[in-house]
């Protein structure tokens, strides 16, 4: 959880060095709350890319995000502000907090998600603001740090090989993010993530012949 | 385009299009959450995910010259070193990007 101090600082700091004012980063701390997908924002708007494919990337990059959701459906039920707050908030790190650590009162199980979810956004808005600031009065190379996404996405990787222990997704997988970095660069992650669902579909149909 | 107002429209496309990915499986599935294929799809879409994120991740290196993805190379390898030893995502994330910043600033490649 108090991981989010030094990855939002990172953000910061890298999101300062695009020229734009400290409390934007705040404020996207605040609206988004997508730690991934703030990191990528920075690469996007140092190309000046358009809102397309501002949207297509986020959709693609946090459309894991859907199957977090569905592993949740049984736990997150209701509806109302408690309700949208905590699909708001449904980033990687919430997730794996509220998947790996019960409620310490059962019968309070809403108010327990709904603090570990404030808590985590507060720690990455501070993060983020602490670090534009600190990129704001100091100046200092930050040639390298994007490379913290890329170790954040191989730290996921890691887990997900730790639960998951079968080849089969991640062979899939990444012979369709080669084959679609190969031939389709711009929309890699939107045509591998599509090919590669499909692909599982396909070994889904194949595994239950008799299901309709 | 002025960039603070291109800057808010895109947080704003972000904000919708990140809400939209958490809010999709409790708007269309609220009722139908034990389907099997749900469950499949849960636990194999993730996988396929991070991979293809990490592929995505490189996708810029340019592996044809030199010196050939060396330094993303190593420092991956240091990431992947050291989650495996300590299972600290932080530590982990901390030690790649040192010294992925250590190899570039230094001209250590």
């Amino acid at each position: 959880m108090f991981g989010y101090v030094p990855l939002g600082m990172a953000f910061g700091i890298l999101f300062q060095d695009l020229g734009y004012s400290w409390y934007y980063a705040t404020l996207m701390g605040v609206f988004v709350f997508a730690g991934a997908a703030q990191f990528m924002a920075i690469g996007l708007l140092a190309a000046q890319a358009g809102l397309l494919e501002v949207l297509i990337s986020t959709l693609a990059l946090n459309s894991r995000h859907i199957f977090f959701g569905l592993s949740l459906l049984g736990r997150y039920r209701g509806s109302g502000l408690q309700m949208f707050y905590l699909v708001f908030g449904l980033t990687d790190e919430t997730y794996s907090l509220i998947t790996t650590t019960p409620a310490p009162d059962p019968a309070r199980q809403r108010d327990y998600y709904l603090a570990i979810t404030a808590l985590n956004q507060s720690y990455w808005v501070a993060g983020c603001t602490l670090g534009a600031l600190l990129g704001s009065v100091t100046r200092f190379d930050t040639q390298g740090m994007d490379f913290a996404l890329t170790a954040l996405f191989l730290v996921l990787l890691i887990e997900q090989w730790r639960k998951v222990g079968e080849p089969l997704p991640f062979l899939l997988a990444a012979a369709c993010g080669l084959f679609s970095l190969h031939f389709f660069a711009q929309q890699m992650l939107l045509v591998a993530i599509t090919l590669s669902v499909t692909l599982l579909l396909v070994s889904y149909r194949r595994r239950q012949p008799t299901s309709a | 385009m002025n960039g603070n107002a291109h800057l808010l429209l895109v947080m704003a496309t972000m904000a919708l299009a990140t809400f939209a990915t958490r809010a999709t499986p409790f708007l269309l599935l609220g009722r139908r959450a034990d389907h099997p294929l749900l469950a499949f799809l849960g636990r194999y879409t993730p996988p396929a995910i991070m991979t293809i994120l990490v592929i995505y991740s490189f996708g810029s290196v340019e592996f044809a010259s030199p010196p050939h993805g060396a330094p993303e190379l190593l420092a991956s390898l240091l990431t992947l070193i050291a989650h495996l030893l300590w299972r600290q995502a932080l530590v982990s994330i901390f030690a790649g990007t040192a010294f992925y910043m250590y190899a570039l600033q230094s001209g250590l490649f």
